[in-house]
């Protein structure tokens, strides 16, 4: 299986590598997966004042398909609000990297990965965390 | 000079040797006969080609010509070899006992057994991935009919005691069947010294062509007979049908009678360039070697590099170099080797394996160059892994409630 141009370009110069501190109140992580399936990410989210996330980090022991599916999400999350944030679809990971079907799971793990640390970082704020559907490919 | 891309997938297949291929040649053009074709010299000289690779392959197994099926290759050797003496043998039992780390053809073929009435006992290999003498003793029952154990594994490269299974398939009058696909060729194999009754084995993974295998069926001592799976013409003393792939034949011929007269310098210098990449490779922390390393095949190593993923891995430099990973994500089932984890292994380690096999193409640049791309891979992605740097931070991977999906 062949990847694509742009599943190679975030494997070989990943975005936002690395580790936020996770104790700070601004800082929201989200770790999903399990090293029994081959995939885990971890992301973290830092919000501002303003409800904008103003920095996003990632670290991913999976495929080039999850690493690249989460160096594209923090890219995606930088600058957005965490409400903004909230609506992203693991699809719309699908569609920018041409994941194959196969690799779809990278996606929704992605995505799962977004969510998480933003109920982390809800719940730290003294929020309630978001209730979410669950995905269903898996 | 380094020669890009590195094949290091021989276990998967090997490159023609042109030597096979030059022999091979004539027999798609002038000599295209068939032979079966008993009446004139196209027929004649097809079969004269068909009787001396049978000589030569024979030789290379210590085996007699007259004992050499020929196949499509070893996965019809497995089919024809289990089914065949599932069927021949009904009135004496229907019992066999296999192993879990046998490949697919075997088990496969196995589980149609099952289906069709018969009784499998599948053993459970040890750690180092050799079987338990003690337990296939104790499985030998008097249904038994047939033992198939795989000469050496396609994944780890470990090789089974075949001497001292045959021992134990004679004290009881089983018989015994090899999967020898990754040994014949590569480390001495004698069908009469290992006591084999039944053997399947392949071209295209010792520089012949691809499409064109052999069972070797013995004749004396005793007698074995498979039940054919294929009805027609009656070819290959009744146990195979079908007009023989002469070219093919003359290229097994030729790549056996090269395997004989070459391994041993060729087993000797790749034991020398694996014991290199292993050593070398080793020397990166939390890595470690998948199955038994004293009775293994010389051009074979299995390393697991802990906290990165196999699949993620290759693509550091998979346009580059050819390996192959029992990792997950490479297969289609998405779950990671059986094999590797028939010997214990978590499904961790299992994912993060690189299965390194060595060929007689392979040149020492090529070693030092896969020692290199692959130890900066590792590196580079051990800083992305949020496993690795738990484990730098001290904390426990078992003691994380993960969301398994």
């Amino acid at each position: 299986m062949a990847y694509s141009d742009k599943v190679i370009d975030h494997y070989q110069n990943p975005k936002n590598v690395g580790t936020l501190d996770k104790s700070s109140k601004n800082v929201g992580t989200g770790l999903v997966g399990a090293p029994e399936c081959g995939d885990v990410m971890r992301l973290q989210i830092e919000v501002d004042e303003t409800g904008v996330i103003k920095d996003a980090k990632f670290k991913t022991f999976g495929c080039g398909s999850a690493i690249a599916s989460s160096s594209l999400a923090t890219e995606w999350l930088k600058g957005k609000t965490v409400d903004q944030a909230i609506s992203i679809d693991n699809m719309d990971i699908v569609e920018e990297l041409n994941l194959p079907p196969v690799k779809i799971h990278c996606s929704v793990l992605a995505e799962d990965a977004i969510k998480a640390a933003i109920n982390d970082y809800r719940v730290k704020n003294g929020l309630e965390a978001i209730k979410f559907e669950e995905s269903v490919v898996h | 000079m380094l020669k890009l891309p590195v094949y290091l997938d021989n276990n998967a297949t090997t490159a023609c040797d042109p030597r096979v291929v030059d022999a091979m040649l004539p027999y798609f053009t002038e000599n295209f006969g068939n032979a079966a074709s008993r009446n004139h010299p196209f027929g004649w000289s097809a079969e004269e080609a068909v009787d001396y690779a049978r000589e030569q392959i024979a030789a290379l197994i210590g085996a007699d010509a007259k004992e050499i099926i020929f196949t499509s290759g070893a996965t019809e050797g497995d089919n024809l070899a289990i089914k065949g003496v599932f069927e021949m043998y009904a009135s004496k039992g229907n019992h066999i006992i296999t192993a879990t780390t046998e490949h697919k053809a075997v088990l496969d073929t196995c589980k149609h057994i099952e289906k069709s009435g018969g009784e499998v006992t599948y053993l459970q290999v040890k750690e180092d991935g050799l079987i338990d003498l003690n337990e296939l003793e104790g499985a030998i029952k008097d249904t038994t009919i047939l033992i198939a154990i795989m000469y050496a594994n396609n994944e780890i490269g470990v090789i089974q005691p075949m001497r001292e299974i045959s021992i134990i398939a004679r004290k009881h009058g089983v018989l015994l069947f090899s999967d020898a696909v990754q040994a014949v060729g590569k480390i001495p194999v004698n069908v009469n010294k290992d006591g084999i009754d039944l053997m399947a084995f392949t071209a295209h993974k010792m520089y012949g062509p691809k499409g064109i295998g052999a069972l070797y069926v013995r004749r004396k001592n005793p007698r074995v007979k498979v039940t054919a799976q294929m009805d027609g013409g009656g070819h290959e003393r009744g146990m195979r049908s079908g007009t023989l792939n002469v070219p093919g034949i003359v290229g097994f011929g030729k790549a056996a009678e090269l395997a004989r007269l070459e391994m041993d310098e060729d087993a000797k210098r790749l034991s020398v360039l694996r014991d290199k990449l292993q050593s070398e490779l080793m020397s990166i922390e939390e890595t470690y070697v998948n199955g038994n390393e004293d009775h293994r095949l010389p051009h074979v190593t299995n390393i697991s590099f802990k906290h990165v993923e196999g699949e993620g891995l290759l693509m550091g430099f998979n346009k580059n170099i050819a390996l192959s990973s029992g990792s997950a994500c490479t297969s289609a089932s998405l779950e990671p080797s059986y094999v590797l984890k028939a010997l214990g292994l978590g499904d961790d380690l299992a994912h993060s394996s690189l299965r390194f096999g060595l060929g007689r193409f392979t040149t020492e640049e090529q070693i030092d160059y896969t020692i290199e791309q692959v130890r900066n891979t590792v590196l580079k992605l051990r800083e992305m892994s949020p496993l690795w740097e738990m484990y730098k931070e001290g904390i426990d991977l078992n003691s994380i409630e993960w969301a398994h999906h």
